[in-house]
């Protein structure tokens, strides 16, 4: 019986994907486990495998077209076989009929048709979602599927199997396991493996650079001179995400701002010594640490507002916000409170560096409970940040500067930093918020008080 | 220390505390005045009378649910069956009565029972008597398993198990009765529930128990000359089990093979499998291998029984397996 492919929810918050490019096409032979196209999601760019042998009969959703999940995007089948009933499903819900992508609204609802199906009922059956979970993620499964024996893959497509402790070696490691060649059976990647390229200086995600290099799609206007008046520039979905959530978050969120400017002399010494004596400390890092210890201090700032009621988190989660090409992510460093500034630099370094990659897995880049913003690096000395929902704060950092200050009557060079609160008013009121700044200004400080 | 056999360690256990306790005694078909069928009770009879060393018909139902009677009044029997395929025929009151005791009674009544005897194959017994049945046993609860490699083991155990207030199935190895190895001449016990490292590496755990712990070692030395370093536990107890040294192990070598002479489907190796990857999931870098006797009855014909048991180059072939070595 011909199935039909429905796109897959290959991530917690994905709504929608659009395919990048079918791998196989129309007639094609397609085995279980096989890629059958690149899809973007809002986070990443996935291969999505085949979840049935057969031939690649029909393709509904064509090449950069964004749908929704759940959507019918093919059919698989025999050969010879009639594929009416599906055909006919595709048509009534208007999937492939070239619609522009992103249009809400437009395309298949998710779901069993309401066609009735003259022949057969075609099965129905999502792709595998090819999102592969390091050994101990905390993430959810991408969805509840039938068990694969289909090589596991990663972001960016190639497939991989590894052994559990190759796996765990690997994640705790940093190393992409998509650019090993395993020496198992099957190509099963083993512990020597992950050993071998450990000394070998681990791999260069080769897939990733591939992924980057597509171009989005440009549509220009050409105004009376000849010369282009204006070009579109086709949302990634990355960008998609972005205008989505903050609007979600700045229209509804009542936010007020909270400006406070810390003395960061000492800081400043701390960040000196420790840079000399292991050399990778930044001032983000001595900042999250005094977040982190200053929600400690003011559980009020480290909560959600929840409907009829004000969440409390008991754990300090910290998403520290990351320029990437494309836009922005805020990789999480998991319980900051209670880790040592060495840990808190290491662990946003190592995120930093994958989320640039767009290597994050869902659980890296959710669950925070408070957020940093620094663009004190990009020359900018004070600016307020949009909470990123459901968190009811987020602090942006400017730089620290050299500013002449006076200290009993005479003037002397100091080191100072602006630091703004962005806070949902209906979690927090402005003498709570400024309590926290003034704890997380005498850490700051004061380093030697962050416990 | 004086090097004595595996038989005579269990003589010396059975002696031992049957002098200790008035309350121990044996019995079985030929333990007295024949000493045996293997000659472990040698002796005893002349020591301890006809009253403590009772020889019974070709009854094993019978005298086993005696044995289980005389727990329920207070005796600690050693009941001794020639060998374990015999037992099948005492299977009920095994299971029946000695195992569910204690918890039917709602905790009244204790079965301070040892049952004894060899399994396994020797050579060519045929398929009725070349079984392995720990596995069986293994399965109940209520019941404890012990299943000793080598004479200071052997001595150990049987002294704890006499001691024990829980019945305990304890198989011993027809062929090993003849091995010889250190005993003191102090007196000492084998806690139940302890596995025993009987040689220490690095790249693989190789679990076995009884006599294939010495195929095991066996493996494990060829396997040293290709620099191959095995770790082998000997399990000693299959119920109730040392979950932790297992895992402790395998989390250290990242692979494991499991050596046992019964049948494959629902071994005792397949628990084991089941422990490891539950306890050590993370860890492991291989599949774990399996080692067993052949899945059919053992073969009469030498050539056949051979190859139907474990042997030291399938355990090699298996470790080189885990190893990724072929």
């Amino acid at each position: 019986m011909a199935s039909r492919v429905v796109m897959p929810k290959l991530s917690d918050t994905m709504e929608e994907g659009r395919i990048l490019r079918w791998l196989k096409q129309e007639g094609d032979r397609v085995e279980t486990g096989q890629a059958l196209a690149e899809v973007e999601t809002d986070k990443a760019t996935v291969e999505m495998e085949a979840y049935t042998n057969g031939t690649l009969r029909r393709v509904f959703a064509p090449q950069g077209q964004t749908v929704k999940v759940g959507s019918l995007i093919a059919a698989i089948g025999a050969p010879d076989e009639d594929i009416s009933a599906i055909v006919a499903e595709a048509g009534q819900s208007h999937v492939g009929s070239g619609l522009q992508a992103g249009t809400p609204g437009s395309v298949a609802a998710p779901g069993p048709s309401p066609t009735p199906a003259p022949s057969p009922t075609p099965a129905v059956q999502a792709p595998r979602p090819a999102v592969a979970r390091p050994a101990r993620a905390a993430a959810t499964p991408p969805a509840r599927q039938a068990p694969s024996l289909a090589p596991r893959q990663r972001e960016g497509g190639r497939s991989y199997r590894a052994s559990p402790l190759a796996a765990r070696m690997a994640a705790e490691a940093g190393v992409d396991l998509t650019g090993i060649d395993g020496s198992g059976p099957r190509g099963r990647i083993v512990k020597r493996d992950i050993e071998a390229a450990i000394a070998g200086g681990g791999q260069q995600p080769a897939a990733r650079a591939e992924a980057a290099e597509r171009a989005p799609v440009v549509r220009v206007a050409v105004g009376r001179q000849g010369a282009p008046e204006y070009e579109d520039v086709e949302l990634s979905q990355m960008r998609r995400t972005i205008a989505k959530r903050l609007v979600q978050s700045k229209a509804p969120v009542p936010h007020f701002y909270l400006t406070i400017d810390v003395a960061m002399d000492r800081a400043w010494e701390a960040y000196r010594a420790l840079r000399e004596e292991k050399g990778t400390i930044t001032i983000n890092d001595i900042v999250i640490k005094a977040v982190a210890s200053a929600l400690r201090h003011h559980p009020e700032m480290n909560a959600s507002f929840a409907g009829d009621r004000v969440r409390r988190y008991n754990r300090v989660h910290i998403g520290v916000a990351v320029a990437v090409d494309e836009g922005l992510i805020t990789p999480v460093i998991r319980d900051a409170d209670l880790k040592t500034l060495e840990e808190i630099s290491v662990e946003s370094k190592t995120l930093a560096k994958q989320a640039r990659a767009r290597r994050l897995q869902p659980h890296e880049y959710t669950g925070a409970t408070f957020s940093v913003s620094n663009l004190g690096m990009m020359g900018i000395d004070e600016f307020a940040a949009v909470i990123n929902p459901p968190e009811a704060a987020v602090l942006a950092v400017g730089a620290v500067r050299q500013v002449p200050v006076v200290e009993n009557g005479t003037i002397k060079i100091g080191y100072r930093m602006k630091a703004t609160l962005s806070i949902d008013h209906r979690v927090a009121d402005g003498a709570m918020g400024a309590r926290f700044l003034q704890t997380l200004k005498r850490l700051l400080e004061n380093p030697l008080l962050m416990a | 220390m004086p090097v004595i056999t595996y038989r005579d360690a269990l003589n010396q256990a059975l002696r031992e505390e049957m002098r200790r306790d008035p309350r121990v005694f044996l019995m079985g078909e030929e333990v007295g005045v024949y000493q045996g069928a293997y000659k472990v009770s040698r002796g005893l009879m002349q020591e301890f009378g006809e009253r403590r060393v009772i020889d019974t018909p070709i009854t094993e139902e019978g005298f086993t649910g005696v044995g289980v009677g005389a727990a329920m009044v207070g005796l600690r029997p050693v009941i001794e069956i020639m060998t374990w395929n015999f037992s099948i025929l005492a299977i009920d009151q095994i299971v029946n009565g000695a195992a569910k005791m204690l918890y039917m009674s709602g905790g009244q009544v204790k079965i301070p029972i040892v049952i004894r005897g060899p399994g396994g194959a020797a050579h060519q017994l045929g398929a009725q008597h070349s079984q392995s049945l720990e596995s069986w046993y293994s399965h109940v609860p209520g019941l404890k398993v012990a299943a000793a490699a080598t004479p200071y083991d052997a001595k150990g155990l049987l002294k704890s198990a006499i001691r024990d207030d829980d019945p305990v199935i304890f198989v011993e190895g027809e062929t090993l009765y003849g091995s010889k190895g250190e005993v003191p001449e102090e007196e000492y016990l084998v806690p139940l529930g302890v596995a025993d490292l009987k040689r220490r590496g690095n790249d693989v755990t190789i679990l076995a128990w009884s006599k294939m712990v010495n195929v095991a070692l066996a493996a494990a030395e060829t396997l040293a000359n290709e620099n191959v370093s095995c770790e082998v536990i000997d399990l000693r107890t299959l119920r109730p089990l040392d979950e932790r040294a297992i895992a402790d192990s395998v989390r250290r070598t990242n692979r494991c093979v499991v050596v046992e002479e019964g049948w494959p489907y629902a071994g005792v190796g397949a628990e084991l499998a089941d422990v490891i990857q539950r306890e050590a999931f993370d860890d492991l870098d291989a599949p774990i291998e399996r080692v067993t006797g052949a899945d059919v009855p053992m073969p009469y014909a030498k050539n056949l029984e051979h190859l139907a048991m474990p042997a030291a180059d399938r355990v090699v072939q298996a470790v080189r397996r885990v190893m990724y070595l072929d």
